[in-house]
């Protein structure tokens, strides 16, 4: 048991710490080396709790995926030199009270939940799926997930749907005079198209690209 | 006391696999030079050792020996830490492959999904060591990579789920023994070609080695890296290709199991069968490596979207129907 608590205590203070260092750390790209640290600790904690399906898929969908298109974004827009901007700038001071107060609404909802689980516990065993110990996490997630909620799940999937519908068409933009390759043109383009007899007239020349 | 023994025993049993792999990761860089020559009617490395066998040894010494150049405008961590990133993670995925029934170091319930994540850090190695360089080629090879392994990932993702179907678990020893009657490269051969070639381009091998095309980029984002640093990178690299052989012999080919369930076959012990299939996929990999130009990169991105991901989501919904028709689904467990 005491390998399990300093197990627990080392994954939550790298989490707790490289939460810190998201925010503090000058660099941006450092923060976001930071966040994937902080990922990475609290999937382990996931597997420690015995929850090793959600652990992996932490480690598969926000590190493997998400994270790599935030050092994308982070990398290619050179967002350090913004941030410093946001700071010094007179205008900079807009920022804080809305920050202030989105941060409060988070530390509000926090305390709700918390609250909640420590005050009010029957609502946990409010719900009706039976966890048993004897099949994986993975059959259980599974049985609840495609049956009890399975509205809920694609409800959850169209929204993803629409969001990435979305978001391609805001950036979407059609590039005029872009010559692209089609292999099916390349494939069954022929001597009789490609080659062109032309008589030429004296000084005047003949336009190719028609 | 009791635990004290544990750890020992714990500390044996990964040095006996990490070693056993780390030899190999070398024997394997040799007899990828070797079909390499062989198809293109050279000799390869012949000199140093029988059949220049030792000639991985003998470069691994000399990039020892070798200085280790920091450049002066990179960031020192982050470089210092990517090419062990890479090295690390491409060796922890062994812990879950299964040798035989009992020969596995990590017998977990989602051994599949570990080995998933793992080969999608991997990235991270790549992206860093660009990064921190602070020169363009490898910043524009880094990026090359991330994209395309990102890519790539979502395909090698989809099938395992086809595999996941015919097999029920996540279980890599119970994947391996769902094939026990047939493997799954015969009603997923598809599926085997598109993991195979999403493989090559997951782990940075020709046709697909664009993050290191030496004609435009140098060699990526290993470009500022020397001595024993770009060794890791190497090493690093070498030991994803035969995770990625090993992950495609326990999806496909069966895993530790013979070929036909004879006894005449089973004498030879299990873990030489894993071994066999490993290396026959890695002889495969080194033959296209050998005998296919490189692709371009809206090539390559065009592949991974509009060819791979549809075909291998069509194929997840025909498996699903075909095993839910003739109710061939594996029992509930």
């Amino acid at each position: 048991m005491i390998a399990h608590a300093v197990f627990f205590y080392l994954f939550s203070f790298i989490a707790i710490v490289s939460a810190i260092m998201v925010t503090v750390a000058r660099n941006t790209v450092h923060s976001v080396f930071f966040l994937i640290l902080d990922f990475i600790s609290i999937s382990c904690l996931f597997i420690m709790i015995g929850a090793e399906f959600l652990g992996m898929i932490m480690l598969i969908v926000y590190v493997g995926a998400v994270a790599v298109l935030f050092l994308f974004v982070v990398m290619m827009l050179n967002v350090a030199q913004q941030k410093n901007q946001w700071f010094s700038a007179s205008k900079s001071s807009s920022h804080i009270p809305i920050g202030l107060l989105v941060s409060l609404i988070i530390f509000f909802e926090l305390i709700i939940v918390i609250g909640g689980w420590k005050y009010k516990p029957d609502l946990l065993n409010s719900s009706t799926i039976v966890i048993s110990k004897t099949t994986t996490n993975t059959h259980s997630l599974g049985n609840v997930l495609y049956t009890d909620y399975i509205h809920l799940f694609q409800l959850s999937g169209m929204i993803l749907l629409v969001a990435m519908i979305g978001a391609i068409v805001l950036t979407f933009r059609e590039r005029v005079g872009l010559k692209r390759q089609s292999y099916i043109k390349q494939i069954s383009r022929e001597k009789k198209d490609g080659v062109q007899l032309v008589e030429v007239e004296s000084k005047q020349g003949v336009k190719i690209d028609a | 006391m009791n635990s004290l023994y544990i750890l020992f025993d714990e500390i044996y049993k990964i040095l006996f696999l990490l070693i056993p792999v780390l030899v190999t990761v070398a024997m394997i860089v040799w007899l990828d030079r070797r079909v390499w020559a062989f198809v293109q009617k050279r000799r390869g490395p012949n000199v140093v050792g029988p059949f220049g066998l030792l000639q991985s040894i003998a470069d691994a010494l000399k990039y020892i020996f070798k200085e280790i150049i920091i450049p002066a405008s990179s960031n020192k961590v982050i470089f210092i830490i990517a090419p062990i990133i890479t090295m690390t993670l491409a060796l922890i995925a062994w812990a879950v492959i299964p040798f035989s029934e009992n020969l596995v170091l990590a017998d977990i319930n989602v051994g599949i999904l570990y080995l998933f994540a793992i080969s999608s850090l991997g990235v991270y190695g790549i992206i860093m060591g660009g990064w921190a360089s602070n020169s363009k080629y490898p910043f524009l090879g880094a990026i090359r990579s991330a994209a395309q392994m990102v890519s790539y990932e979502v395909s090698i993702g989809v099938i395992i789920i086809n595999v996941l179907l015919c097999a029920g678990s996540l279980n890599l020893n119970d994947i391996v023994l769902a094939q026990q009657n047939m493997w799954f490269v015969l009603p997923l051969f598809p599926m085997f070609v598109i993991f195979f070639i999403s493989a090559l381009a997951e782990t940075n091998r020709p046709p697909f080695d664009l993050p290191e095309a030496e004609a435009e980029l140098v060699a990526g984002y290993q470009t500022e890296y020397s001595g024993m640093m770009y060794a890791m990178f190497w090493l690093g690299e070498y030991a994803n290709i035969l995770l990625m052989c090993a992950m495609g012999s326990v999806l496909f080919l069966g895993g530790w199991l013979p070929p036909i369930d004879i006894n005449a076959l089973s004498f030879i012990p299990a873990p030489f069968w894993l071994i066999f299939k490993i290396l026959f996929l890695f002889i495969l990999f080194a033959l296209v490596k050998a005998i296919v130009p490189r692709y371009r990169y809206d090539q390559l991105m065009k592949l991974g979207w509009k060819v791979f991901l549809p075909l291998s989501l069509i194929w997840v919904v025909i498996t699903a129907s075909y095993l839910l028709y003739f109710d061939l689904l594996p029992a509930q467990i």
